[in-house]
C-alpha cells in the first residue's frame, strides 16, 4: 500500500521535475530569439561601422612643394577672382605639383596622383598667395590605382611601390572631410555624398509639404466630421491599404502618372518627393487618428458648450492637443520615406549625377539610391565608401527617431 | 516666366484682401456695437481672401497646364517652322532646343533650325506669360472685390469659412481614394496592353521567362513570358524562407517580451527590436550580398552542394527574414495582449506553468490574430524589393535548391524599367503586369487580414 503511494509520489514528482524542465526550456528558447535579434543587429552594425571607417579616409600622398625655386611663376594679382583656378592650370600648376610628386617619391609616384589634386594645392595658394614664395608640405590623394596597391590589389609594380612608400611614411591613409562635401564620381578616391545628401533633403521637402497637411486634414475629417456611411468606408479601407502596399508599386505608379504628366523632370527630387509623399501620407493618417482619438472627449464638450463652432473645437483645441502624437507619427514614416529605394529606382532616379542639385527640378540621387549604386560598383575602394554612407543615412534616420521618441515623451499626455 | 509669379501675386492680392476686410469689419463693430456682427472679424478677412487667392490660383495652375501647348501652336504659325521636319523625333528635339535656347538654359543650339525659332519662341513666351499673369491678377482682385462687396454686419462669413475648411478636409481624404484609383488604372491600362502582346494564359501559366527587351514584337514570343518561375522565386524567397525565420523567431520574442521578460530587459529589448525594423531595405541587401551571402555559399559548398551560388535563394530569404522579425513579433505581442486576463489566470490557477499556458492557452486564444499577423508579413515580404534585387541573382529557375540564385516579381519588374527598352516593348509593359498580379496579391492578403483582426479584436472586446 505505501509502496503504491511512494510510486505515485515519485511519478508526481517526476513529472513536475519534466513540466519544469520544459518551462525552462521554453523560456530559454524565447530569450534566445530575442537575443538572436539583438545580436544580428550589433553585428549588421558593427560590419557596417568597422568597414565606414576605412570609407571616411582616402590614401594620400606627403610631399613637400617648394615654390621658392620659382618653379611656378605667376602674377599674384591673377590669384584674385572668379578665374584663379584656371590662370594656375595655365601657369602649370598640375604639371608642378607631379613634378614635385615625382622628385618626393619616384618617377611612377608623380603619374599616380589623382586627377583634380592639384586644385587642392591651388585652393591653398589661393587663399594664402604668399606661399607662392615659400615652401608649402601638402598631402594629396592618389590615383585609384594606386590606392588599390595599398590595400594590396592590382599590378605587382605597383604594390612594391605602395608597400615602399607606406614603409616611408610617404603614402599614408588620411581622414577625408571632402566626402561629406562632394558628389558622385567615378573614382571611389573623389567620391563623396553631398549631393545625394542634398537630393534626399530636397526630396523630403517636397514629401512632408505633400504629405503632411493633406494626412493630418485627412485625419481630422475621418475622425471627427465623416459621416458612417459606404463612402467613408471606402476611403478607411483605401488608407489601410495603401499603408501596406509595396513601395515598389508607388514607384510604378510615379512613372506611369507623374513623368507622364511631368515627362522633364525624370529624376527630379520633385518628382520623387510626390511619389513617397503618397507613400507617407496613409502612415500620417493613421496615426494622426489615433493622436485625436486619444484626446478626451470633454475637451471637445467644454469648447461646445461656450458657443465654439465645431471647426473652431477641432482647430482651436484637438489638433493642438493631438500634435505631438501627429508629429511623432510623421517622424517616422518620413523617416521611412528617406530609407526607400525601390519606388525612386522606378522614376529613373539611378542616373549618374556628378554636381549637386539646383533645385527641385533639377536631376538629382538621393542617398540610399546612391548607395545601391555604389554597391554595385566592381572597385573594392567603393566596398567602404558605401558603407561609410550607410553609416551617414543609419545616423539621419537614429537622429530623426530619436527626435520621435523624444517628442512623444516630452509632450504626449495621459488623460 | 516662372510659375511662382502669378502664385506669389495671388497670394499678395489675398494678403491685401485680408486685411481689408478685417479692418472693415472692425469699422462695422465699431459703429454697430460689439454685438453687431455674426462673425468674428477674422472670418470677414479670410472669407475675402480665399475668394481673392483660389480662383486666381486654380487658373494660373491651369494656365501652366495648357500655355506651353499654345505656345507651340503659336510658334508653328511663324514663316520659320515651315522648314521643320513634319514629324517624328527630329521635330520634337529641334522644338525643344529652340525652347531651351529661348529660356536661356542652353546658350548655342546643335541644329541652325532652331535658332531662328528661338526669337519666335521667346515672343510666345512672353505673351503668353503676360496674359497669364494678367488673368490671374484681374481674378484675385474680381474674386475679392465681389466679395468685400458682400461684407455687411449681419454676413454669415463664419458659416461660409467653415464650409470651405469642410470641402477642404473632404478632398484631403479623397486623395486616399485617388491613390488607389491611380494605382489601380496606370496598372490595368498598362497591362491590358501588354497583353495585346502576350496572351493572359502564356503569361500565368508559362515557365520560361527570358524577355528580350531589344527583340522586336513578334508573334510567338509569348513563350519567353511565363511568369511562373517568378511567382515560385517570390514565394519561395518571401513565403518559405524568410517566415521559416521570422515566424518562429518573431513569435518566440513576442512571448519572451511579453510573458517572461523583466521591465528593465523589455525596456532595452524593445527599442532595440524597433532599431531592426528601422534599418532601411537597401542596408539590409548591401548586408545580404557582401556579408550573408558568401557565408551561405561557402556553407553550401561545404555540405558538398557545387552548385552553391553567390546569389542565392538562401542569403535573401534569409536576410528578409531578419527583417520581418520586428514586424510579426509586434503583430503578434498586440494579439497575445488582447487575449483576456482571465482566461490566462483561470489555466494558472490549475496549476499549469506558465509556459503549459502559453502554448494550451494563449496561443490558440490569439492564434487568430497571430495568423493574420503572418499574412500581413508574407505581403510585406513577396514586395519587398531592395534585398531580392541585390541578393537573389536574375535567372528565371524552377527549382527546390535554394542554394541556386532565383529570381522574383520585384526583381523582374526594377530590371524590366531601368533597362533601355522603350515604352512600347512588352518586355517594359511586363513590369506592369508583374506590378498588378502583385499589388492584387498583396491586397487580397492585407484585406483578408485586417477583417480577421477586426473581427477577431471584437471577440474579446
Amino acid at each position: 500500500m505505501t509502496d503504491a503511494a511512494d510510486l505515485h509520489q515519485q511519478r508526481i514528482a517526476s513529472r513536475i521535475k519534466q513540466r519544469y524542465a520544459a518551462e525552462r526550456r521554453f523560456r530559454a528558447l524565447g530569450f534566445f530569439a530575442v537575443a538572436f535579434s539583438v545580436l544580428v543587429l550589433a553585428f549588421l552594425l558593427v560590419t557596417m561601422t568597422s568597414n565606414a571607417v576605412g570609407g571616411f579616409k582616402r590614401t594620400e600622398l606627403r610631399f613637400p612643394i617648394d615654390f621658392s625655386t620659382g618653379l611656378l611663376t605667376i602674377d599674384p594679382s591673377q590669384l584674385e577672382g572668379p578665374n584663379a583656378m584656371q590662370a594656375l592650370q595655365g601657369a602649370g600648376l598640375p604639371d608642378v605639383v607631379a613634378f614635385a610628386a615625382a622628385k618626393a617619391a619616384g618617377d611612377v609616384a608623380g603619374t599616380e596622383l589623382a586627377d583634380g589634386a592639384w586644385r587642392e594645392v591651388g585652393k591653398r595658394l589661393i587663399t594664402n598667395p604668399a606661399l607662392l614664395r615659400g615652401k608649402l608640405d601638402t598631402s594629396l590623394p592618389v590615383s585609384d590605382d594606386l590606392a588599390s596597391a595599398w590595400r594590396g590589389e592590382g599590378s605587382a609594380a605597383l604594390q612594391a611601390l605602395a608597400t615602399k612608400l607606406k614603409a616611408d611614411g610617404q603614402l599614408v591613409r588620411a581622414f577625408d572631410p571632402g566626402f561629406l562635401t562632394r558628389s558622385d564620381a567615378t573614382d571611389p578616391q573623389a567620391v563623396g555624398i553631398w549631393g545625394a545628401l542634398k537630393g534626399s533633403m530636397l526630396t523630403m521637402l517636397v514629401t512632408l509639404a505633400l504629405a503632411f497637411p493633406v494626412g493630418v486634414l485627412a485625419a481630422v475629417y475621418l475622425e471627427e466630421y465623416a459621416p458612417r456611411n459606404r463612402w467613408t468606408d471606402i476611403i478607411e479601407v483605401s488608407i489601410n491599404n495603401l499603408a501596406a502596399v509595396p513601395s515598389i508599386i508607388f514607384g510604378l505608379l510615379g512613372l506611369a502618372v507623374f513623368l507622364w504628366i511631368f515627362p522633364n523632370f525624370r529624376s527630379a527630387p520633385l518628382i520623387g518627393g510626390m511619389t513617397l509623399a503618397l507613400m507617407t501620407m496613409p502612415v500620417i493618417v493613421i496615426s494622426g487618428r489615433n493622436a485625436i482619438k486619444a484626446v478626451p472627449p470633454s475637451i471637445r464638450d467644454a469648447a461646445l458648450a461656450i458657443g465654439a463652432s465645431r471647426v473652431q473645437t477641432v482647430f482651436h483645441h484637438v489638433l493642438p492637443l493631438a500634435l505631438p502624437g501627429i508629429m511623432t507619427g510623421t517622424i517616422i514614416g518620413m523617416a521611412r520615406a528617406l530609407g526607400e529605394t525601390a519606388p525612386l529606382l522606378m522614376i529613373g532616379m539611378r542616373a549618374f549625377v556628378a554636381a549637386p542639385p539646383d533645385g527641385f527640378t533639377s536631376p538629382s540621387s538621393v542617398l540610399p539610391v546612391q548607395i545601391f549604386l555604389w554597391s554595385d560598383e566592381i572597385n573594392r575602394g567603393f566596398v567602404e565608401r558605401t558603407s561609410a554612407a550607410i553609416i551617414v543615412l543609419l545616423l539621419f534616420l537614429l537622429a530623426m527617431n530619436g527626435l520621435a521618441i523624444y517628442l512623444r515623451n516630452r509632450f504626449e499626455k495621459t488623460w | 516666366m516662372s510659375p511662382a509669379i502669378p502664385i506669389l501675386l495671388a497670394l499678395g492680392l489675398g494678403l491685401v484682401g485680408w486685411l481689408a476686410a478685417r479692418s472693415r469689419a472692425w469699422a462695422f463693430r465699431k459703429t454697430g456695437g460689439a454685438t453687431s456682427l455674426h462673425s468674428l472679424p477674422n472670418y470677414h478677412g479670410w472669407y475675402v481672401a480665399l475668394w481673392a487667392i483660389v480662383p486666381a490660383i486654380l487658373f494660373a495652375l491651369v494656365w501652366n497646364a495648357i500655355s506651353p501647348g499654345l505656345v507651340i501652336a503659336q510658334v508653328l504659325t511663324d514663316p520659320a517652322a515651315a522648314k521643320l521636319p513634319a514629324f517624328g523625333i527630329d521635330r520634337d528635339a529641334i522644338l525643344a532646343e529652340a525652347q531651351a535656347l529661348a529660356g536661356g538654359q542652353t546658350a548655342a543650339a546643335f541644329n541652325p533650325l532652331s535658332v531662328g525659332l528661338a526669337e519666335p519662341f521667346r515672343a510666345a513666351m512672353n505673351y503668353f506669360g503676360v496674359i497669364g499673369v494678367a488673368v490671374t491678377v484681374l481674378l484675385g482682385f474680381a474674386g475679392g472685390a465681389v466679395a468685400f462687396l458682400r461684407l455687411r454686419p449681419g454676413f454669415t462669413a463664419r458659416t461660409r469659412v467653415e464650409r470651405a475648411v469642410m470641402g477642404a478636409l473632404l478632398l484631403a481624404s479623397l486623395v486616399a481614394i485617388l491613390t488607389t484609383f491611380g494605382i489601380v488604372a496606370s496598372l490595368m491600362f498598362e497591362t491590358v496592353r501588354f497583353f495585346g502582346f502576350v496572351s493572359p494564359v502564356d503569361f500565368l501559366l508559362g515557365t520560361h521567362w527570358s524577355p528580350d527587351p531589344m527583340a522586336s514584337p513578334s508573334a510567338g514570343m509569348g513563350q519567353n513570358y511565363g511568369a511562373i518561375p517568378l511567382f515560385w522565386g517570390t514565394i519561395f524567397i518571401g513565403a518559405i524562407i524568410a517566415m521559416a525565420v521570422a515566424v518562429p523567431l518573431g513569435l518566440m520574442s513576442a512571448i519572451f517580451l511579453t510573458q517572461y521578460a523583466t521591465p528593465t530587459v523589455r525596456r532595452w529589448m524593445k527599442p532595440a527590436l524597433e532599431i531592426l525594423a528601422g534599418v532601411p531595405t537597401v542596408v539590409y541587401g548591401y548586408f545580404a550580398a557582401l556579408t550573408v551571402a558568401p557565408v551561405v555559399r561557402d556553407a553550401a559548398q561545404a555540405m558538398g552542394i557545387a552548385s552553391a551560388s553567390s546569389e542565392s535563394a538562401m542569403a535573401a530569404g534569409l536576410v528578409m527574414g531578419i527583417m520581418i522579425i520586428p514586424f510579426v513579433s509586434s503583430m503578434a505581442d498586440d494579439s497575445i495582449a488582447a487575449v483576456p486576463q482571465a482566461m490566462r489566470d483561470g489555466s494558472l490557477a490549475m496549476g499549469a506553468t506558465t509556459s503549459e499556458t502559453i502554448r494550451r492557452v494563449l496561443i490558440p486564444a490569439a492564434l487568430p490574430g497571430i495568423v493574420a499577423g503572418i499574412m500581413l508579413a508574407v505581403s510585406r515580404a513577396i514586395g519587398e524589393t531592395m534585398i531580392v534585387v541585390m541578393a537573389a541573382g536574375a535567372t528565371a529557375r524552377l527549382t527546390a535548391n535554394p542554394f541556386e540564385s532565383m529570381t522574383t516579381v520585384t526583381f523582374q519588374i526594377v530590371a524590366m524599367l531601368t533597362g533601355e527598352g522603350s515604352f512600347d516593348h512588352p518586355a517594359t509593359l511586363s513590369a506592369f503586369a508583374l506590378g498588378m498580379v502583385l499589388f492584387l496579391v498583396t491586397l487580397t492578403l492585407n484585406f483578408i487580414a485586417l477583417r480577421v483582426v477586426k473581427r477577431f479584436r471584437e471577440a474579446y472586446d
